[in-house]
């Protein structure tokens, strides 16, 4: 039995029946990472020993007649911008040097009393800036689908270690895509949640008006699995909504028929490849084919989204960013007085995309440009919300490509920064408006896994995974395995 | 020429919650440094900030107390700029939409009442405390976070003010609404209550507004009143020797009592505000705002205005008893215990005062408790002690802590009313001073003072005067 | 709006970050193509619309204000680049 290729419900189904130990299970994604990792590069910082800990932890539990639960004993990893205690978390970037924070994110508090099993911290695009893991400071990750590709990002090394069976599962954080570009990439499911859905405490933060943290799994059961071990209300995030959490996997019952699913026009434009397109067509069909009643829409201020998101998102990673001045953590490049000192630590510690990205923010925020890009942004920002507000009115669910293309190869764009932000195009509007999606696998194109974009309506993240589960059990797409030249 | 000063103050001032105001850290003074600090007052990465109930509800207390609007939604905003007390390099502030605005308060100087606009009032959080220390290559700096997120009101006037002893009068009424409403400890020593001043001179009568300078570092009301009479005086040299005064930042310099520039405007910051997305947006709502009126204490200026219509007290007497709010609820309790309002007035404002700043001491720390002061003023009216040994016995409880009573027994002070007791010192005080009786039989008025004195001294000032006198008269 | 490379010196200040001459050539350039394809925006009449700073509909999230513990400090230290008698040791400040 491949005990790293198993979900997380079909796993902790062994486990709870004591057909597997954690220990055992543990131990087969130890190996796994080690037989993989050196080509896949998806982890930044390995705990095995902690990690086999935490298995001896649940095995022992579950030993007392205890049920700790079917995370318990589940071995995940999370990306690498979320705080764990005791355990480095770089976000890729050297000015995190090796900071060890000294406390856990609230998602990671949550897992860990779920039982989980944390294999490490994986690889990133630097602070999560960038949509391919090339802008990581440390070395780029490669996608289990051909290594000669990037893996999408920023959560890219989240996906290749689920994709590559280094991982059941994995946390992955959103600002602008960075769940569901690189699930789509990778031919994992990835799910944004409702903007306050999840609790950001300890997500080192990017652009805190958009992010969002949410999984990334290989299928929608275990989607919806882990959304509810992280989900709810915590007093340490004053944007994490007080609303209850429903039952996410009880509610998975297949059955769209009668479901009204919006199709933006908007979504399938220039630059978008055909084979991509026609992937994407045929999976609206099947959707249709379902029960569902799909209806071309349109979201008029889609073109917009983009350029506003650029303001927007740096303008607040410039301000969430300047805490990291070789004063009270990581890198310290001296100089001769204090300025000096931020001035050189902050131009050797950033990569050029996190530098450009806060330049850009800077300018947008600095007096005398402020009402030009700033206010401007923030109001466009209105209108992309107020678009799909008019869309809910009549849809229950939109469907669009998760990316207008399938993963591009290394290198290919890391020179033009426009070309580059323009593969999220489809995944932007998204976090502008807070609402929740998520990208499942749809089919191939030229070998290369496509995702579906499923929107829902804001805290409505049931629709959006029944729907998805109803796919999914239609269809095989999800239970393709890159060929990895390993057993 | 003729100039005058227009002068406006930005205060800031701690509030007295338990925690501060994004994370649970504890306020308190002192502490070892870096002691009162977790990930979110730190800065680290991946902390997010939730706003104390108590600030809100403190600035709303301040707010309404300053006659101003509450605005039925606020925001807070970052205010970006590095600096190593500010972990985060931004602070949280309120810029366009802050928590109340357009108040004012009254001040009385020289006699005469003047009202002094209040253009806003916001909520932000403090930074932490650098230590330089000198050393080769410029020495280095220490940071101590503790007081970094202690929350602060920033407090800012219209430019109303025009004199150095108006803009102190001004901050003495501030603190005394602050401290009434126990939101702050406004300590300018410890900084909890601190002031910025923005000054420009202008001849008499013009309208238009001159260059103004910022000056800060006025660490009390006397360094406040001696900064700005030198930053006018230095602005109207300026002007008179034909310069222009040119804007900047000035800081006062305590010990040399001079001003000197910061920082001019050519390296003003640009500070980037916008809405801080960690934090949600306020909305106030009639009902709260109710709430929080309702539960204002009586604040000084109403409570000088009943001291002087219900109790008949002069008003300068009134205005020192409310200036404090310990003082005035120490009035406030001996008059409901010895009912005569102006006799109690007269011991405060006389020989306890005294007492009390003689020892450094605040009224909520008197040693007398008001149910003791009002005890000795009890004793007097009975007869028990004379008003002279009265000052004695109050001193004594002062020094001692020790009740009224128990210290006119102890010192065996109670006044001796007893007539045939009296007669017979009267009888040796005449028979040793036949000479001073000759003189007041031939009409020498004085003589009698004379020999009162005597019996008073022969007593050690416990006879009843008025008996004294009496008894002498008759003998005579 | 073309931004100018004067312009990119001032913001490079602002967030305290040295630029190498080949930096300050390449961001002016960057910047300048991202700003003009922000101009996009100004097609859009926006006069009337108003800001959104949040997409949730939120308000008065508030802690009680209760003192808790926070970190003892070593642990505040640990991560500490230079650190003396307790306390965050930074080049002077002039
Ligand atoms: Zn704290």
């Amino acid at each position: 039995m491949d005990l790293h290729y198993l979900t997380a419900h079909e796993l902790g189904g062994l486990l709870q029946h004591r057909e597997v130990s954690a220990v055992e299970a543990t131990e087969a994604l130890i190996d796994r990472i080690e037989a993989l990792d050196g080509r896949v590069q998806a982890y930044l910082t390995r705990t095995a020993e902690q990690a086999l800990e935490q298995a001896r932890a649940v095995d022992a539990a579950r030993a007392r007649g205890e049920e700790p639960g079917p995370l318990a004993g589940v071995p995940m990893a999370l990306k690498d911008n979320l705080c764990t205690e005791g355990v480095r978390t770089t976000c890729a970037s050297r000015i995190l040097g090796d900071w060890v924070p000294p406390y856990d994110a609230a998602v990671v508090r949550r897992l860990k009393a779920a039982g989980a099993v944390i294999l490490g911290k994986l690889n990133m695009d630097e602070f999560a800036m960038g949509s391919s893991t090339e802008n990581s400071g440390f070395f780029p990750t490669r996608n289990p689908w051909d290594l000669e590709r990037v893996p999408g990002g920023s959560s890219g090394g989240s996906v290749a270690a689920v994709a590559a069976g280094e991982a059941v599962y994995a946390l992955g954080s959103d600002t602008g895509g960075s769940i569901r570009q690189p699930a789509s990439f990778c031919g994992v499911v990835g799910l944004k949640p409702t903007y306050g859905r999840v609790s950001r405490y300890g997500l080192v933060a990017f652009a805190s008006s958009l992010d969002q943290i949410g999984p990334i799994t290989r299928d929608v059961t275990d989607c919806a699995l882990v959304l509810g071990a992280i989900a709810g209300h915590d007093p340490f995030d004053s944007t994490a909504a007080d609303l209850p959490v429903p039952d996410y996997r009880a509610a998975l019952k297949p059955g769209i028929k009668g479901l009204k699913v919006g199709v933006p026009r908007e979504y399938f434009g220039a630059g978008m490849e055909p084979e991509v397109e026609a992937v994407i067509r045929r999976a609206i069909a099947k959707l249709e084919e379902l029960g569902a009643i799909c209806e071309e829409t349109s979201l008029p201020h889609t073109e917009y989204a983009l350029p506003a998101y650029y303001l927007v998102a740096p303008a607040e990673a410039s301000s969430n960013l300047a805490r990291y001045d070789g004063v009270g953590f990581g890198l310290r490049v001296p100089g001769r007085d204090i300025i000096e000192m931020y001035m050189n630590t902050r131009s050797q510690g950033f990569g050029p995309e996190v530098k450009r990205r806060i330049m850009l923010g800077t300018y947008a925020l600095s007096s005398g440009y402020y009402d030009a890009y700033y206010l401007k942004a923030l109001q466009v920002r209105t209108l992309i919300r107020r678009d799909f507000e008019t869309a809910f009115t009549k849809y229950d669910l939109l469907a669009t490509p998760t990316s207008p293309t399938v993963a591009f190869r290394l290198g290919e764009r890391a020179g033009d920064p426009l070309a580059m932000y323009l593969s999220d195009l489809c995944t932007i509007p998204i976090n502008m408006a807070g609402l929740p999606a998520l990208s499942l696998p749809c089919g191939f194109s030229q070998g290369l896994p496509v995702g579906l974009q499923l929107i829902g309506k804001a805290f409505d993240e049931v629709t959006l995974l029944q729907a998805a589960y109803t796919f999914e059990q239609s269809t095989t797409y999800h239970r393709r395995r890159p060929e990895l030249g390993v057993a | 020429m003729e100039y005058e000063a227009v002068i406006g103050l930005e205060v800031h001032t701690e509030l007295k919650t338990n925690s501060k105001a994004f994370c649970g850290c504890t306020t308190a003074f002192g502490g070892e440094p870096n002691t009162h600090v977790c990930p979110v007052c730190l800065g680290l990465p991946g902390v997010l900030p939730v706003i104390n109930r108590r600030v809100v509800e403190f600035g709303l207390k301040t707010a309404l107390a300053l006659n101003c609007q509450v605005e039925p939604f606020c925001k807070f905003d970052r205010k970006n700029y590095y600096y190593p007390d500010l972990p985060k390099n931004y602070q949280i502030s309120q810029y366009d939409l802050p928590l109340a605005r357009k108040g004012y308060l009254t001040i009385t100087v020289d006699g005469q009442e003047r009202v002094i606009g209040i253009t806003r009032v916001h909520m932000e959080e403090d930074a932490g405390k650098l230590i330089h220390v000198d050393g080769p290559d410029g020495g280095y700096s220490l940071v101590d976070y503790n007081r970094t997120g202690v929350p602060l009101l920033e407090i800012v006037s219209e430019p109303d003010l025009r004199t150095p002893a108006e803009a102190r009068a001004y901050m003495e009424k501030l603190k005394t609404i602050l401290q009434y409403l126990d939101v702050s400890d406004c300590k300018m020593e410890e900084g909890s209550l601190r002031c910025d001043a923005n000054v420009s001179v202008r001849p008499r009568g013009s309208q238009v507004l001159g260059t103004k300078t910022e000056v800060k570092n006025m660490n009390s009301f006397r360094a406040l009143q001696r900064a700005l009479e030198y930053e006018i005086e230095r602005q109207i040299a300026v002007l008179e020797g034909g310069g222009q005064v040119q804007q900047a930042t000035m800081a006062w310099d305590e010990a040399r009592g001079v001003t000197y520039i910061m920082r001019t405007k050519e390296e003003a910051q640009d500070y980037r505000y916008f809405p801080e997305p960690d934090l949600v947006p306020l909305e106030i709502d009639g009902d709260w705002i109710e709430q929080v009126r309702a539960g204002l204490p009586e604040l000084p200026d109403a409570r000088c205005h009943r001291l002087i219509n219900d109790y008949g007290l002069p008003a300068y007497d009134a205005g020192v008893i409310t200036s404090s709010r310990a003082l005035a609820d120490y009035f406030d309790r001996v008059v409901s215990l010895y009912p005569d309002a102006k006799v109690v007035s007269n011991w405060i404002m006389g020989d306890f005062l005294r007492l009390l700043n003689a020892a450094g001491l605040e009224p909520g720390s008197s040693p007398v408790p008001p149910e003791e002061m009002a005890a000795l003023l009890q004793l007097q009216k009975e007869g028990t002690i004379s008003g002279k040994i009265a000052k004695q016995v109050l001193e004594e409880m002062f020094a001692t802590g020790k009740g009224a009573r128990l210290v006119v027994e102890e010192k065996g002070l109670v006044q001796i009313s007893d007539a045939g007791a009296l007669a017979r010192i009267v009888e040796e005080v005449l028979a040793a001073n036949p000479g001073v009786v000759e003189d007041y039989r031939n009409g020498k008025d004085k003589a009698l003072g004379f020999l009162v004195g005597q019996v008073m001294k022969a007593t050690k000032g416990k006879a009843n005067p008025g008996l004294v006198n009496q008894l002498l008269k008759e003998r005579l | 709006m073309p931004i100018t490379t004067a312009e990119v010196e001032h913001v490079a200040l602002l967030a305290r970050l040295k630029l190498s001459p080949g930096e300050k050539a390449a961001y002016t350039e960057q910047l300048n193509a991202i700003l003009e394809y922000m101009d996009k925006l100004n097609a859009l009449d926006t006069r009337d619309v108003e800001p959104t700073a949040h997409v949730l509909p939120l308000h008065n999230v508030f802690r009680d204000d209760v003192a808790r513990p926070g970190l003892p400090r070593d642990r505040a230290l640990a991560g500490a680049p230079e650190a003396s008698e307790g306390q965050f040791k930074v080049p002077r400040v002039v």
